[in-house]
């Protein structure tokens, strides 16, 4: 589903030229559940920016669900991340001044849909993520789990065909990570494909394939067998 | 979570779900004017100081605009109570002749010119103004009120009748009685009771005997309204003295409203011929109708307006230009849930279409407040200066108001607009 094919990242500062990925080939099929690990300056983030058609690659083609990504107007990769990519990120990244309903109903805004079906869904989610109570809290009320768990519902409210996380436990203790590692891995059951980047083997653990990344190439890409 | 609601996950290829696109434009537009009531919420003091530039410019322009139109309204009402039927023939001069020390007249023949020779008008009036010596006294009491010589009808084009006793008849005009009719100021000044029908006054060094007293009309700008004396017109003319004619304006009705351009004409035609004017020559009168001197006070009226407005509206882009750099400066707060939404799948339009609204949301309320503000402001004025008529806000001026406001609010917001659609997603999302 994901196909990447001689793809390269090189960044232009002044003079010099910083290369970021470089000549990456990856494959990774429908229901993967995939971290890519790597320390920082690896290239992870590149790849996750790339991967969630944030940043387009300097070299290479990607296609997404059958959709060549390389050559599209930033509205047309807005289109495409709006349908096909649902986003975790680290620090959560939910709006503050609105409830938990409305943050998970946004991207649904950018598809034309009705308030009502905007609010079906966004409802449907949260319950999925176990916070069907909470939808006319605001963020600040919840706590940091809870937080990520709406995050979650979000990313899941538009049926996208890939979950990309960003170190999506980074900001929370270990008890509750397990708990969102949880969330995943029943995601995962139930057929979504998953990647997280992480820089912690722990979290890398869940997963049952992990990608590691060096210098912006991959030098490891290995199967395990996931942690419980 | 094995109880929980199981995602539906899309089949590879699969078609997406969407609404179609102009209920998607609808759904945005709504969701973009909630999200720009919520911010304008959130930072209600600093919302109100962006605002304050609008306000005070369409304040100040209501304010204007309702004085002016509650003074243009009353003077309005005023004129039609001379019936649009109502025509006034007076003599004109040139600038230039007046400075000569040449002055045109009217004078009896003309009456009797208009009064015989011209067809479907009744009503004829002579009016003049008598000056005497002395003024109009009793006793030791004087008067400095105007005094008309005219006939009965009088009573009629100018809409105000006698509150006690009669009006000039036409056997007092006949005759040339010694009687006169007070305006309640006069009277007032001439500290005559309030019934004082019978008493003898003098005009000049003659007597007249009071025959009625009008009802009173108040002030209009502060000017009383009933500071006059009527006589009758050929009393009138007798007292100039012989051989001193007097210029007079002659008023009349027409009998088919129709028929006034018409009427006009002839009358122009045959006065021209009367005062044995040249083809080439201009007319030495002017023939006029309570219509045209509406218009005129109207288009006068409505250039003022318009003069004013505009200067006041140079105002309202200042109140636009504190509108954008607010705006501004909210783009950079919010940069990091402008990243989000992109992140999320928000086009560049949407952005766009988000500060748009909310800049104009900031400049329809501040124009909503003016609205209020300077209508409110309109009243105090006008209770302020004396005898000023009440304001009026007509609507054309509450409608300009509020599509002005919006369109500074537009003009203004497409910078802060355009930079916020502008940001790179990964950019903002980094932001700090």
């Amino acid at each position: 589903m994901i196909e990447l094919r001689g793809i390269g990242k090189t960044y232009q500062m002044g003079a010099n030229s910083l290369v970021a990925l470089a000549d990456i080939d990856l494959t990774i099929a429908r229901n993967e559940y995939v971290a890519l690990i790597g320390p920082s300056g690896s290239g992870k983030s590149t790849m996750m920016n790339v991967l969630g058609c944030l940043d387009l690659p300097t070299t290479g083609t990607y296609t997404l669900d059958g959709e060549t990504v390389a050559g599209l107007s930033e509205d047309q990769l807005a289109r495409v991340r709006n349908r096909k990519i649902g986003f975790i990120f680290q620090s959560y990244y939910l709006m503050p001044r609105t409830t938990i309903a409305d943050n998970v109903a946004q991207p649904l805004i950018y598809r034309g849909l009705a308030p009502a079906v905007r609010r079906e869904r966004a409802n449907a989610a949260l319950a999925r993520v176990g916070l069907e109570a909470r939808v006319l809290h605001k963020p600040n009320e919840l706590s940091g789990g809870q937080r990520q768990r709406v995050a979650i519902a979000r990313a899941l409210v538009g049926r996208p065909n890939v979950l990309l996380a960003d170190e999506p436990t980074g900001n929370l203790d270990s008890k509750t990570a397990r708990e969102i590692m949880g969330v995943f891995g029943d995601l995962h059951r139930e057929g979504m494909t998953i990647i997280i980047v992480t820089h912690d083997p722990a979290i890398a653990a869940y997963c049952h394939r992990v990608i590691r990344l060096h210098d912006g190439h991959i030098v490891e890409d290995r199967e395990q067998v996931a942690a419980a | 979570m094995s109880d929980a609601v199981p995602i539906d996950v899309a089949p590879e290829g699969a078609p997406m779900d969407e609404g179609n696109r102009l209920q998607g434009f609808f759904y945005a537009m709504q969701e973009c004017l909630r999200s720009a009531l919520g911010s304008i919420r959130s930072h209600r003091m600093r919302s109100f100081l962006t605002m304050l530039g609008v306000i005070i410019g369409v304040a100040s322009v209501i304010c204007i605009v309702s004085l002016l139109q509650g003074l243009t309204r009353s003077v309005m009402n005023e004129f039609q109570g001379i019936g649009g039927n109502t025509l006034q023939i007076h003599s004109y001069t040139s600038r230039e002749d007046r400075m000569l020390g040449k002055w045109n007249h009217m004078n009896p023949d003309d009456l009797a010119l208009v009064k015989y020779r011209i067809a479907g008008i009744s009503n004829v009036t002579p009016i003049t103004g008598v000056n005497l010596p002395g003024g109009v006294r009793n006793g030791s009491n004087t008067s400095s009120a105007q005094v008309i010589a005219t006939t009965g009808w009088y009573q009629l084009a100018n809409q105000s009748y006698p509150r006690t006793g009669r009006f000039i008849t036409d056997s007092d005009n006949d005759s040339r009685r010694r009687v006169i009719v007070l305006g309640d100021k006069a009277r007032a000044d001439l500290k005559l009771p309030e019934d004082s029908l019978g008493t003898f006054i003098q005009v000049g060094n003659e007597w007249f005997k009071i025959v009625g007293l009008m009802e009173a009309r108040g002030e209009m700008f502060g000017q009383s309204m009933d500071d006059y004396v009527v006589i009758p017109f050929e009393t009138g003319r007798a007292l100039a003295g012989p051989g001193r004619e007097p210029d007079m304006a002659i008023l009349l009705t027409v009998d088919n409203v129709d028929a006034i351009a018409d009427v006009t004409s002839r009358i122009t035609a045959l006065l021209r011929r009367g005062h044995k004017i040249g083809p080439k020559d201009p007319d030495d009168f002017r023939v006029e109708s309570s219509q045209s001197l509406t218009e005129t006070i109207a288009r006068v009226s409505s250039t003022i307006t318009l003069v004013i407005s505009a200067v006041v509206g140079i105002s309202l882009l200042v109140g636009g230009v504190g509108i954008m750099n607010i705006m501004l400066v909210s783009v950079t707060e919010r940069t990091r849930e402008i990243g989000i939404a992109k992140a999320l799948g928000a086009p560049r339009s949407f952005i766009l279409m988000q500060f748009l609204i909310e800049a104009m949301v900031l400049a329809v309320i501040g124009g909503l407040i003016g609205i209020a503000l300077g209508w409110l402001l309109g009243v105090f004025a006008a209770k302020l200066i004396p005898h000023f008529p009440p304001p009026a806000v007509p609507w054309w001026a509450i409608v300009g108001a509020t599509g002005f406001s919006a369109l500074v609010g537009m003009l203004f917001g497409i910078l802060p607009a355009r930079r916020a659609a502008n940001l790179a997603p990964i950019d903002a999302l980094r932001h700090e």
